[in-house]
């Protein structure tokens, strides 16, 4: 396994934000996160990218093994020799993501002039290069651009540039086309699964949306309220959801030929960090919910599938304890 | 077929920026030539991507800002001809409901002070017990009209907002991406009060959405823009698309089903800048079945049940 | 309707004094605006009665702050100084919120060649120091309390109506604004019900702010002989008859200085913990 996370708890104060997740993945896999807001999968992508100080939480327990290092206690000086050249990360707006003062070209080269101690010229090949598999036309011209001139899904494809430029083992990409138009979306999903695929990478992709899980993910982990819902292969998930939540998430997104007034969503709110529900999180908005999951806290168990889910009373049968 | 309730004929909005010290003058098209009608009880949706004029086209329809050319009708009367008089007793028929439930509503405003604003504006009274009604058709507890919009939660907002919009018991309602800012759960929340608020009421939805899905499934009609202009008008949600524009869009709909998934999408590139649009057909430089006729003539929206505005329209 | 609890934290003064830095410097402050209404109930002397035989006294029991060049109570005259400081700042920065408030909503609401005419007249303003704005206006208007007073008030009226502009500008463009005017409102409705509740409290803080300047400003233009005539006591009008006797009688002029720097220093503070108290965004955060 690349990356194998165990029983991550990360806090920020007193408060617990994300407890106890666990999840593998191998090389040349692609790993949704799901969830909506406050489910916990961003701070998930700090994490692992080491950047949890940046908004003051820090993890509290369980392990982030990398390749056989464990993350979470890594030197900091270690870990930012590691970031960016091992572990690349992705952040959700292109449009803050790049220095407004400086070059497009400038700011490639220097992931591989700080990593792979390229020199200027050879730095500057491996980015036209880069450019030109990201499909930007004319790449030379580009790189003596500056961010304001490109537009939104360019300025996503020069993020995603950066990230390769460092020959990664691990992205981790958190919400990468949320800020864009759905056919440039599409786009910029097609190629990062496919560059991904055929680089052999390894790729968190964090998402809202199924949709977006459905098309490009080989498996999927379900978050909820900071805590692991359920995690399955992309198929298995889809085909038979065992956790409410994930079936009642996939039925939120509209179909072709669904039936008006079939699209019901999921009653409540989200629920909030300073007032989680006692028992199982998802409980108050759950309608299979029963005896016991206001009280006891559901527990991961092991399915039949590959996959895990923690509900006392999952759909679909076939609990494999 | 009777006198439909909402007329626009026409319309087109110009936006100028002031040329400056060593600046050109630069003007856009925001919306060009757009026309539609609504009959009472249509869902009409609006897609389209960034920079479409959908939302401009929201707030010309509600003359919320003043066309450049071009008429709406509401009833058979011209809103852009009303005086300012007439012009505020006509809003009572028509609301809006906005996309960002955190700005939309005045922070300094009570639940109840925001619900009894409509009335406030009109110069009426709030009749006794309508802000609790309101609350109800939204499906928010009465205890809520004394909180401020901080205490609540988006999905809550946007209910206000959708309560804000039924308070003098319009007609018409045009939600612009009423959901866009809300969680995946909260909006098929919000999608189905929507719906199954125009049942109960007898309501006429102006539905814009950058969600080609979400708009398949929920409006009865569907206008497809491109750059200011609409390029095609789906009688049907399911109808085939006949315009290369709105095949892409569906195509890039992410379907949540991993058995058919598409490895690539045929569209390419991004939409141009409204300030220099090309001479013939604004989608000519995305397109895959572009001509050279495209490149030159600016192609008209056909009559017909199902017009589109393209040189090579895909046969069904 | 059920009866409403108000709560100490659900009020912006009861925030205020959740601070320990509000609770001191508003007692101060409640200490001094006491004071400045009941000198003449509370003050031990006249405080223009000459008494030579002991001038220059300094401080003891009878006199507890000393006696000036007169023989005049010091702590009488500061008392009745705090009276004249307070009023003409106070005053001075209503004139200008007010005046202020007026214009910025209205040239930033309305734009056009109103705002550019005022913005114009404003920045102009601005870039004079307040004192020389302040000074030309008594020159014009003529020594003394009302003079100060309208010196001060147009001194500070460019900072209140950019800070109303740039405030109704911002908010302007918010979709609360659009949702009222898609219901039918009016302009003034816009203007009364939403920008200018909206603005208020950026513009408070700034008052209070000002009015901290506003009495160093009165303090300048009375040790110049520019505001409160004598009689009638003033601190900068006390410090400046100090001056002479600065070495002889260092309390003349100390004193009155103490007592201007450690009321403007509550106001400062004070105005801090408002800033807090007022923060809209800092309420969200904290719920």
């Amino acid at each position: 396994m690349l990356l194998s996370v165990k029983n991550l708890s990360v806090g920020i104060g007193t408060l617990t934000l994300l407890e106890s997740v666990s999840f593998d993945l191998a090389k040349g896999e692609i790993m949704g996160l799901v969830g909506e807001s406050g489910s916990g999968k961003s701070l998930t992508a700090l994490a692992l990218t080491g950047l949890l100080p940046l908004i003051g939480g820090r993890v509290t327990a369980g392990s982030l093994e990398f390749d056989g290092t464990d993350l979470a206690t890594l030197p900091k000086r270690k870990l930012r020799a590691l970031r960016g050249r091992r572990i690349a990360f992705i952040t959700q707006n292109p449009m803050t993501a790049l220095d407004p003062v400086q070059r497009i070209g400038p700011q490639v080269d220097f992931v591989s002039r700080t990593h792979l101690g390229l020199d200027r010229k050879e730095a500057r090949a491996r980015t036209i290069e880069l450019l030109t598999q990201l499909r930007i036309p004319q790449a030379d011209t580009i790189c003596s651009a500056y961010p304001h001139q490109l537009s939104g899904g360019m300025k996503q494809r020069i993020v995603i540039a950066m990230a390769l430029a460092g020959n990664p083992d691990l992205i981790v990409a958190d919400e990468p086309t949320t800020a864009l138009d759905v056919t440039v979306q599409a786009q910029i999903i097609h190629l990062l699964t496919r560059l991904v695929r055929e680089r052999g990478l390894a790729l968190v992709l964090i998402t809202h949306d199924m949709g977006v899980v459905a098309q490009a993910c080989d498996k999927v982990a379900v978050l909820y309220a900071g805590r692991l819902a359920e995690q399955k292969p992309v198929h298995a998930l889809f085909a038979s959801p065992q956790h409410p939540y994930s079936a009642a998430l996939i039925d939120c997104i509209p179909r072709e030929g669904m039936a008006p007034g079939s699209l019901t969503g999921i009653p409540g709110n989200v629920a909030s960090a300073t007032a989680y529900p006692a028992g199982c999180r998802f409980h108050p908005r759950c309608p299979r919910a029963g005896a016991g999951c206001d009280t006891k806290v559901p527990v991961q168990r092991g399915l039949s599938d590959a996959g895990t889910v923690a509900c006392h009373y999952p759909l679909n049968g076939a609990l494999d304890v | 077929m009777s006198e439909p309730l909402v007329k626009i004929q026409s319309l087109s909005k110009r936006f100028d920026t002031p040329g400056g010290f060593l600046k050109k003058p630069r003007s856009m098209l925001a919306v060009r030539d757009v026309s539609l009608s609504i009959a009472r009880g249509d869902i009409v949706g609006v897609v389209g991507e960034s920079g479409c004029g959908k939302s401009t086209l929201a707030r010309l329809v509600l003359r919320l800002i003043e066309p450049t050319k071009g008429a709406v009708c509401f009833e058979g009367a011209d809103l852009t001809q009303l005086s300012r008089r007439d012009l505020r007793k006509m809003r009572q028929r028509m609301a809006m409901v906005f996309q960002d439930p955190y700005s939309s509503l005045d922070p300094r405003y009570r639940v109840a002070d925001a619900l009894a604003e409509p009335f406030v504006v009109q110069g009426a009274r709030v009749p006794e017990g309508r802000i609790a009604e309101l609350l109800e058709k939204v499906g928010l507890p009465n205890s809520m009209a004394q909180s401020y919009p901080h205490q609540l939660s988006g999905g809550q907002r946007q209910r206000v907002g959708i309560a804000r919009a039924l308070a003098l018991n319009p007609d018409f309602i045009v939600l612009d991406e009423p959901t866009a800012s809300l969680d995946v759960s909260i909006q098929a929340q919000i999608v189905s009060l929507i719906q199954q608020l125009q049942r109960d009421l007898d309501l006429t939805y102006l539905f814009i959405s950058h969600d080609l899905g979400l708009v398949r499934y929920f409006c009865n009609r569907i206008v497809v823009m491109y750059l200011g202009a609409v390029v095609e008008e789906l009688p049907d949600p399911n109808a085939a698309p006949r315009h290369p524009y709105t095949r892409a869009l569906m195509a890039s709909t992410f379907a949540p089903d991993p058995d058919t998934r598409q490895e690539a999408t045929e569209l390419t590139g991004e939409i141009p800048s409204g300030f220099d649009l090309p001479r013939g057909c604004a989608f000519a430089g995305r397109c895959p079945n572009v001509t050279a006729k495209c490149r030159e003539t600016v192609p008209v929206l056909s009559r017909g049940p199902h017009p589109v505005a393209c040189f090579h329209p895909i046969q069904g | 309707m059920g009866v409403v609890a108000l709560k100490l934290s659900d009020t912006t003064l009861g925030r205020v004094m959740c601070r320990p830095k509000g609770v001191i410097a508003g007692t101060w402050l409640i200490l001094v605006v006491f004071v400045a209404v009941f000198a003449p109930y509370l003050t031990p002397y006249e405080y223009d009665i000459q008494d030579l035989p002991n001038a220059f006294r300094a401080p003891d029991a009878a006199h507890w702050l000393g006696t000036d060049e007169f023989g005049r109570d010091m702590l009488t005259r500061i008392m009745y100084g705090a009276r004249t400081s307070l009023s003409v700042s106070t005053i001075a920065i209503g004139i200008s919120v007010f005046c202020g408030m007026c214009l910025g909503a209205a040239s930033g609401y309305f734009g056009g060649r109103f705002d550019r005419a005022v913005t114009a007249v404003i920045d102009l303003t601005w870039s004079f120091p307040e004192i020389l704005v302040a000074l030309i206006l008594v020159a014009i208007i003529g020594p003394g309390v009302t003079g100060a007073m309208v010196a001060i008030g147009v001194a500070y009226l460019a900072l209140f109506t950019r800070l109303t502009r740039s405030q109704i500008m911002a908010i302007k463009s918010e979709t609360f604004v659009e949702a009222s005017r898609s219901l039918g409102a009016s302009h003034g409705h816009i203007l009364m019900r939403h920008l200018l509740p909206n603005t208020l409290a950026p513009v408070i803080v700034a008052a209070m702010l000002a009015t901290g300047d506003a009495i160093i400003l009165e303090a300048t233009l009375g040790f110049f002989g520019l505001g409160a005539q004598p009689p009638t006591p003033s601190w900068g009008g006390l410090m400046s008859s100090g001056t002479a006797q600065m070495f002889k009688a260092p309390w003349i002029i100390i004193i009155p200085g103490v007592a201007v720097a450690v009321t403007v220093f509550a106001i400062n503070l004070f105005g801090d913990a408002l800033i807090h108290a007022l923060d809209v965004r800092a309420r969200v955060r904290e719920s």
